[in-house]
């Protein structure tokens, strides 16, 4: 595989929590780079540092130390203006599709409230693009959140982000709330995503397995550092480092000589 | 040999306005002396429901509309026309509930909620008594005992799980329901509740478990025997390693089929999912 652009890179970035005696390093000197057109995923426990990491690339949350760049452009600090600006080229699609939507509205009325960030575009073309790519009908659009099942909410959510046609979207935990039927749906819908769209996608996990299904790249971090990142097929099926080695065997596997 | 537990054809009804949902549709399962039943299929499948029925916690809107418990040799009718002796909730069967790493009152010391657990069952039983024995049990199973002065925020997600199902077991159940004890927590974590379970089951603190989950994987490395759930019904049921290896029942096939794990083979085929049963979570019949 030839190397691609770097659309995103994370040159040692820290986060650091309270202060004092109370001082918890979160996130502890992590550089990585997120190739245009291929999806990078993070992997690691409860508490390794892995979701504050998405939350320091979405601009949500300052960096305490580091750099971050996006296609070229510095985006450490970012003014209000340019941030919204940041966030038409800068989607996320997060852990919980229940408590994610407004109950009272329609998803037609929450889909097109995204719009708002954009100047006058054709919502309908853009509602129906969108819904097109997460395979759903235009008939959900008149649905309150309460009438779908938990995959077609994250689905919706993804349609969300798409709206805006974003170049980097971000899926923390997209999939943990679901089952593992409805998890192969919405992993399918970011491969394709990536394939027919060029779409750069940064993906966050605890669980190896998912990682394996979609990864190009895989970051391994444990306790804020990043332990462990290079290929898919590097990382997973030759760990280098313990602790991605611990976390492997760990994994309950299906078949008994894996 | 006698199974530990029979539960013969349970019917559960959720009652809303004038629909009924028939969650759980003419069940019957078994479980032996010493066996981990492992109970998966997809959300809304009914696996909670006769999970719930089965530790005598069904409440309004679900009734339990037909359906026997046997438990060494002592039949309990649970269509209503049987009041339900206090005794067995909680030291015959016993729930983990779903999400039970928030069920311990947040401004409560671990300790006083054991104290509450067991008086609930046992008015004269001494508050130092109480806390002996979950000191003890903590002690036999080798975690830490000072989890018991802490407060919940200040355990880990899989400390606050394992602590948990150590307080749901403290009364010796004979069976322990334990309704997706792992789904929250990371691999690490789930390994250390599935080891602890495991332990407890030798040490015979509960004679079996009914293992609730929608994680195959998992009840590979726990369960004996898996029953699968699909609307309302038990669609196959047998050994795991049988099941896993060469599934019958379609619904079963897809619900392996959907299942990733890091193995070679995943980095280079589309799994389809659940072809032919997406309505799947639509669950039970409507009448």
């Amino acid at each position: 595989m030839t190397e691609g652009k770097a659309l995103f890179t994370a040159d040692h970035i820290s986060r650091t929590f309270g202060s004092g005696r109370n001082l918890v390093t979160a996130v502890d000197h992590v550089s990585f780079e997120l190739t245009e057109k291929e999806i990078t995923t993070i992997v690691g426990e409860s508490g390794s540092g892995k979701s504050t990491v998405a939350r320091m690339v979405l601009g949500l949350l300052p960096v305490s130390a580091g750099r971050l760049t996006f296609d070229g452009q510095d985006v450490t600090k970012l003014s209000t203006t340019a941030r919204i600006a940041y966030w038409r080229d800068v989607q996320a699609v997060f852990q919980d599709p229940f408590s994610s939507f407004n109950q009272f509205f329609t998803v037609r009325r929450l889909l097109n409230r995204s719009l708002r960030m954009l100047d006058r575009v054709s919502a309908k073309e853009r509602l129906e693009e969108a819904l097109g790519h997460v395979g759903m009908d235009l008939d959900v659009l008149d649905r309150f959140p309460h009438q779908l099942s938990g995959g077609q909410r994250q689905r919706i959510m993804i349609a969300r982000a798409l709206m805006l046609r974003p170049r980097l979207l971000i899926a923390d935990e997209a999939t943990s709330m679901l089952d593992a039927s409805l998890r192969v749906n919405i992993l399918n819908v970011l491969t394709d995503l990536r394939d027919q769209l060029g779409m750069t996608v940064l993906f966050i996990t605890h669980d190896i397995g998912q990682a394996c299904y979609l990864a190009d790249k895989v970051l391994v971090m444990e306790k804020g550092v990043m332990v462990e990142q290079g290929p898919t097929d590097d990382v997973i099926f030759n760990p280098q480092h313990e602790y991605t080695q611990r976390l492997l065997a760990d994994v309950p596997r299906l078949h008994e000589s894996a | 040999m006698k199974p530990l537990l029979v539960a013969e054809d349970i019917h559960g009804v959720y009652h809303s306005g004038h629909t009924e949902l028939h969650a759980v549709d003419h069940v019957s399962l078994s479980l032996e002396e010493g066996e981990v039943l492992g109970l998966a299929g997809e959300s809304g499948s009914g696996k909670s429901t006769l999970g719930a029925i089965i530790s005598l916690t069904a409440r309004p809107p679900l009734y339990v509309e037909n359906g026997t418990l046997q438990v060494d040799g002592e039949e309990l009718v649970l269509d209503g026309s049987q009041r339900i002796p206090r005794t067995w909730r909680g030291s015959v069967v016993s729930l983990l509930p779903q999400g039970a790493m928030n069920s311990i009152s947040p401004t409560m010391r671990v300790r006083d909620l054991v104290v509450d657990v067991v008086r609930a069952h046992d008015r004269r039983v001494k508050k130092s008594e109480a806390i002996d024995l979950a000191r003890d049990r903590f002690a036999t199973l080798g975690l830490p005992v000072r989890a018991l002065d802490a407060y919940p925020h200040q355990l880990s997600g899989g400390m606050k799980q394992r602590t948990v199902t150590v307080i749901s077991t403290l009364l010796n159940p004979r069976i322990l329901i334990a309704d997706e004890p792992t789904s929250a927590l990371d691999v690490t974590s789930q390994k250390a509740l599935i080891d602890m379970l495991l332990d407890m089951l030798e040490k015979k603190i509960m004679s079996g478990v009914i293992f609730i989950t929608h994680d195959l994987p998992v009840l590979r490395t726990v369960s004996t025997r898996l029953a699968i759930m699909y609307r309302g019904k038990i669609v196959e049921t047998g050994d795991t390693a049988e099941m896993v290896d060469d599934p019958q029942h379609p619904y079963t096939r897809a619900l392996l089929g959907s299942v990733l794990v890091p193995e070679p083979k995943y980095r280079k085929i589309r799994i389809e999912g659940m072809k032919g049963f997406e309505d799947a979570p639509s669950t039970g019949r409507t009448s």
